[in-house]
């Protein structure tokens, strides 16, 4: 379960004080598909990281089961992050010297599994998105469709629990959003719990439960009416 | 994936910019080893050279002066033969040539001329290597190596140069310039000296100082001849620089305590400052080099870092500890200081062994173990230069990879 307590985050912006997020509390259940909508600068992004471990807030808790992420060292938020989460991002953040398989093969490097494994297990994952045949590309060799499927790919790695999301259709075509959103929809049936960032109300709509964060408060938190799963 | 593969494709992900860093190492190594090589072998050179100059520690007896022994050392008072045993059968560190000498004025045609009594090298060396030990069982020569080029035969001549010399019979001379311009000698000729004649074996050739003067004859046959026994007016000592400095002087003067040891200062201290010199300019440009080197290395890699902080965001979200971004940025740093140093090695050695004797007319030969020298100090610029842009890497907050926080 992902959990956050009474968290603040404010920032000084040229001698000002600008409070990027406001007294969030929320509890996210093991197996839940929630996204979080809102307008720009509305503290989105910012939740979102500190779920990740990846930004302290000023004040407050936030939860991984029952580790307070943020009383851990950096290394001991990257150990959790390598062993929990998985990161999916807007512009993919794909290692652009690097192919789709070795790409894949990062977060199972991190984790000190041995090379055949490694790419036993990522050429599977890239198969399993659809990229079977791509694997030896670099990220400028794929379309943005397939650099975010490897993507996933990577973010499946190792197996993460907890799947966060910052904006994963923002630069997609609707097709490929809409695929992205069903590879999304599947992870969590196999129990992932899943944080999604975004902008797109329909890929919002087919999350489970949505957050509706505005000037850092979050003002909405209810269930979605789930969608049928689009079949192509 | 391994992270090696991961440093391995980032060096040749930016080239033009890798080029550049490793080019930077290359040249500054490759200057340095051709330097230092040939440098090496300038000195040994000049090493060489400053035998020429002659002795530079004399002993005398305790009543003797500098000024005696200029002035052709013909005071009274001398000193054991012995002590020449006494020293080459000692310890003593540093003593590259010995030379023990008695003399004895002749009246020839009306003109006095110093006979000078030395003894061959060939004799106390051979009476050291018989007892097993003394300063000739080791290899000397002020470090002064052997470059593999063949020198010249020794002839009797090479008294002059060297102080010693390394055979003479019993009725052999050699003599200086004056001695057979005035006598109008020549190689071959004979000579009657004390009663007992000689043959000349060699006319040295000029100096310009009181050796142009002597004839030189065997020490015991001059000892004989003035009936001063086993007695020699002083021992000339060619010590290396170095251990003069470090003290030869005085352990000279423990193993002799009755006699008078000194040091002619002008011949060491020239050695000395040569030799300082050649070891100054190469600290000189190795000091340029680490500098200059150093800093356009953690310019590139902060650059570097700075160019990849997405990347290295990514992996940190993925899960990369701090020591792991450490560790792919100082790898990338050894990787191109080994190559670099190895490079730098093949480059300035070869440079070196062509070019180096036409620059500095001395044979240079390669010197392995600069090879160690430029792989050291080119990894240890690379490593300590990328120290801190690695640190910095490993401590960029996460954050930055996303575009909107």
């Amino acid at each position: 379960m992902l959990k956050m307590e009474e968290v603040c985050k404010s920032y000084q912006h040229r001698g000002q004080v600008v409070k990027a997020l406001d007294g969030a509390t929320v509890e996210i259940p093991k197996g839940d598909f929630v996204s979080i909508v809102g307008p720009s600068g509305s503290g989105k992004s910012t939740l979102l990281l500190m779920l990740g471990g990846m930004l302290s807030p000023s004040s407050g808790r936030v939860l991984l089961g029952d580790d307070s992420i943020y009383d851990l060292t950096a290394d001991g938020r990257a150990r959790l992050r390598k062993e929990n989460i998985g990161f999916v991002f807007q512009t993919f953040n794909l290692v652009p010297y690097l192919t789709a398989l070795e790409n894949v093969q990062i977060p199972m490097f991190l984790a000190g599994m041995d090379d055949p494994s490694q790419e036993e297990k990522a050429t599977a994952l890239l198969e399993r998105v659809g990229l079977g045949d791509r694997r030896d590309h670099k990220p400028t060799e794929l379309s943005v469709g397939q650099q975010q499927r490897v993507a996933l790919a990577r973010m499946l790695a190792n197996d993460p629990a907890v799947i966060l999301a910052d904006e994963p259709t923002g630069n997609l075509d609707p097709e490929t959003a809409d695929q992205v959103i069903g590879f999304f929809e599947e992870f969590n049936e196999e129990g992932r719990t899943i944080v999604m960032v975004t902008h797109d109300p329909k890929a919002a709509e087919r999350a489970k439960n949505t957050l509706k964060l505005s000037n850092g408060k979050i003002v909405s938190n209810g269930s979605t009416r789930r969608k049928p799963r689009h079949v192509a | 994936m391994k992270l090696r593969t991961l440093v391995w494709r980032e060096l040749f992900e930016r080239k033009s910019q890798m080029l550049t860093c490793f080019l930077a190492i290359l040249l500054g190594i490759t200057t340095v080893v051709a330097i230092k090589n040939v440098t090496h072998y300038s000195e040994m050179a000049v090493a060489r050279e400053m035998d020429s100059l002659g002795a530079n520690v004399l002993v005398l007896p305790k009543s003797a002066t500098l000024q005696d022994y200029y002035s052709a050392d013909m005071q009274e008072d001398t000193i054991p033969e012995e002590y020449v045993m006494r020293l080459t059968m000692s310890d003593i560190q540093g003593v590259d040539n010995l030379s023990p000498k008695l003399c004895v004025p002749v009246d020839l045609e009306g003109k006095q001329f110093a006979l000078t009594g030395i003894l061959p090298k060939s004799e106390f060396q051979a009476k050291a290597a018989w007892g097993g030990a003394g300063i000739f069982s080791r290899p000397i020569g002020c470090g002064a190596i052997d470059t593999g080029v063949d020198s010249k035969p020794e002839d009797k001549s090479t008294l002059v140069r060297k102080r010693v010399i390394k055979d003479l019979g019993s009725h052999e001379i050699l003599v200086g310039p004056d001695v057979a311009t005035f006598l109008d000698l020549k190689e071959g000729d004979s000579l009657t000296l004390l009663g007992e004649p000689f043959s000349v074996v060699a006319v040295l050739p000029e100096t310009g100082t009181i050796d142009d003067s002597r004839i030189f004859a065997h020490l015991h046959t001059v000892q004989r001849l003035s009936g001063k026994g086993a007695v020699v007016n002083c021992i000339e000592i060619v010590g290396c620089c170095e251990e003069i400095s470090a003290g030869l002087v005085g352990n000279v003067n423990k193993l002799l305590p009755d006699a008078k040891v000194v040091t002619v200062r002008q011949v060491v201290a020239t050695q000395q400052n040569v030799n300082h010199m050649m070891g100054r300019l190469s600290v000189i440009f190795l000091a340029i080099i680490v500098i200059v080197g150093g800093a356009g290395i953690a310019n590139y890699m902060y650059a570097n870092v700075f160019e990849r902080r997405r990347e290295i965001g990514t992996l940190m979200a993925l899960g990369a500890e701090s020591g792991l971004v450490l560790r792919i940025f100082l790898l990338k740093a050894a990787l191109l200081g080994l190559v670099g140093g190895i490079g730098g090695f093949v480059i300035g050695t070869t440079l070196a062994v062509t070019l180096g004797p036409k620059l500095a007319g001395v044979p240079v030969l390669p010197m392995p173990m600069l090879a160690l020298w430029a792989v050291g100090i080119s990894a240890g610029i690379t490593l300590v230069a990328s120290y801190f842009p690695a640190r910095r890497a490993a401590r960029l907050d996460p954050v930055a990879t996303f575009q909107e926080v």
